[in-house]
């Protein structure tokens, strides 16, 4: 592939001068965007009273500068002859995207209001082909100059970008995910999983003796009774117990999987799944919620959740 | 913010750690800031097509936070004069990056000052680099 080996020392963006002047308004529209606070930026006797002519420029923002702008980048003109002639290149060979792995900026001043930023791009080299865990693709490593209104360098950049063909989504992603397993519904529990695909929670209650019972069984561990009705569960209960599952895995379920026993306030415990908390972050007898899992049109199922104090 | 002067940095000093939540809004907001309107920063449904799994912060952004995140522990005095990273896995939203940072070296011959940073995700680390500052002298300030 000499073609990508003759790019090696060329010019692929002339000479470009940036849109605008260094500026205010962009530099305040990035220093809010990146949470920057640094007064030099914005204030020019805070910058004065840190050694400086008036306000620079963040270093990081030197590259914004040069940035084409959004007409220029939908519709891929102005990127310079070379530059296209190299894209069309790598498009050709399927390499259809793009993402940047390296910048390394030295800078040799900083920027202050008015300077203009111009920059050269010459490309330093191309890798053969090489396999990422993004896909098969090649890293295009470049030197950007930047230069001022008088053609003095204020920056130097080495900058990488992969260019990849994006790898077909993988055979266990596209295929349609497992179902969770099946319940066990037999005549003495169905009343449990009917309540829950309707999203109530219920508790088997005896009717001797009033006594509240779970898991579903035909007679009270109580009294004896066979008689039986069913209350419905506030949803409020604690963590009683709990593990966390990582291996092995099955397609049905989201990894780590953390399996809890909860207690509801009405006094039995159930076997379910927490959600909306990190594993490290459960403790035991910490207040839980219930909310519902529709893990299929056929199977809805309790899970919980941490209380939300309010 | 701080103002830190050379001589009261040592080498193996860490840097506060600086938890970023990685919000869909920031991730856009920056992209534009930086003037990137590449569809991968800020259109779930393209970004997905090109490989990825949702939107991903630029690397300008990446960029300007870590020059952010130095600054901030250094002060206003401080001039920035290099910033070299590396890119591992994508910042998407919905994760935190922390960055973390130690002091690895001095010089006294222009009082710079080099960082050794890493912004760490949910899925490992998302940058990992070098920033070199110079500091100004006690003497000076």
């Amino acid at each position: 592939m000499t073609a990508y080996e003759d790019f090696a020392g060329r010019e692929i963006v002339p000479l470009r001068e940036g849109p605008d002047p260094v500026n205010v308004p962009m530099i305040r529209h990035w220093a809010e965007a990146m949470g920057d606070r640094n007064p030099v930026h914005l204030d020019d006797d805070a910058a004065r009273a840190a050694g400086r002519p008036g306000i620079v420029a963040p270093a990081s923002m030197t590259q914004a500068w040069t940035m084409r702008g959004y007409a220029a980048s939908i519709t891929g003109s102005g990127a310079g002859p070379g530059a296209e002639e190299l894209n069309a290149l790598l498009e050709k060979d399927g390499y259809t995207s793009v993402v940047a792995t390296d910048s390394e900026f030295e800078f040799h001043r900083e920027l202050v209001v008015g300077d203009r930023v111009n920059v050269r791009e010459v490309v330093e080299s191309i890798s053969p082909e090489k396999s990422t865990a993004l896909g098969v693709g090649r890293f295009v490593t470049t030197v950007r100059t930047y230069t001022d209104q008088d053609g003095e360098v204020v920056a130097v950049q080495r900058w990488r970008l992969l260019r990849f063909r994006p790898k077909a989504p993988s055979p266990e992603k596209r295929a349609p995910k497992a179902l969770r397993p099946r319940p066990a519904v037999n005549r003495d529990n169905a009343f449990w999983f009917e309540a829950a695909r309707e999203h109530r929670l219920v508790v088997q209650r005896c009717s001797g003796c009033g006594t509240l019972r779970h898991p579903p069984g035909p007679c009270c561990p109580h009294c004896g009774s066979f008689e039986w009705d069913v209350a419905e569960a506030s949803g409020r209960g604690q963590v009683y117990s709990f593990v966390v599952a990582h291996h092995p895995r099955h397609p049905a379920f989201e990894y780590p999987l953390i399996v809890a026993v909860v207690e509801l306030d009405e006094g039995t415990r159930l076997i379910t799944n927490l959600v909306g908390v990190e594993p490290g972050e459960v403790e035991i007898g910490m207040p839980v919620v219930l909310d519902w899992l529709d893990a299929d049109p056929d199977l809805s199922l309790p899970v919980f959740r941490p209380q939300e104090n309010d | 913010m701080n103002r830190r002067t050379y001589e009261e940095v040592a080498v193996g000093e860490e840097l506060p750690a600086l938890p970023i939540p990685l919000t869909r809004t920031l991730i856009v907001a920056t992209a534009i800031a930086s003037r990137d309107y590449q569809d991968v920063h800020h259109d779930p449904g393209l970004a997905v097509e090109r490989g990825s799994k949702d939107i991903f912060m630029n690397i300008l952004t990446t960029n300007g936070l870590v020059d952010r995140y130095v600054t901030e522990w250094a002060g206003p005095a401080a001039v920035v004069k290099a910033i070299r990273i590396r890119l591992g896995v994508p910042n998407h939203p919905g994760d935190t990056m922390t960055l973390t940072g130690t002091v690895t070296a001095k010089h006294d011959e222009d009082r710079r000052v080099e960082i050794a940073v890493r912004g760490e995700n949910g899925l490992g680390a998302h940058v990992t680099g070098t920033v070199v500052v110079r500091l100004p002298s006690k003497v000076a300030t």
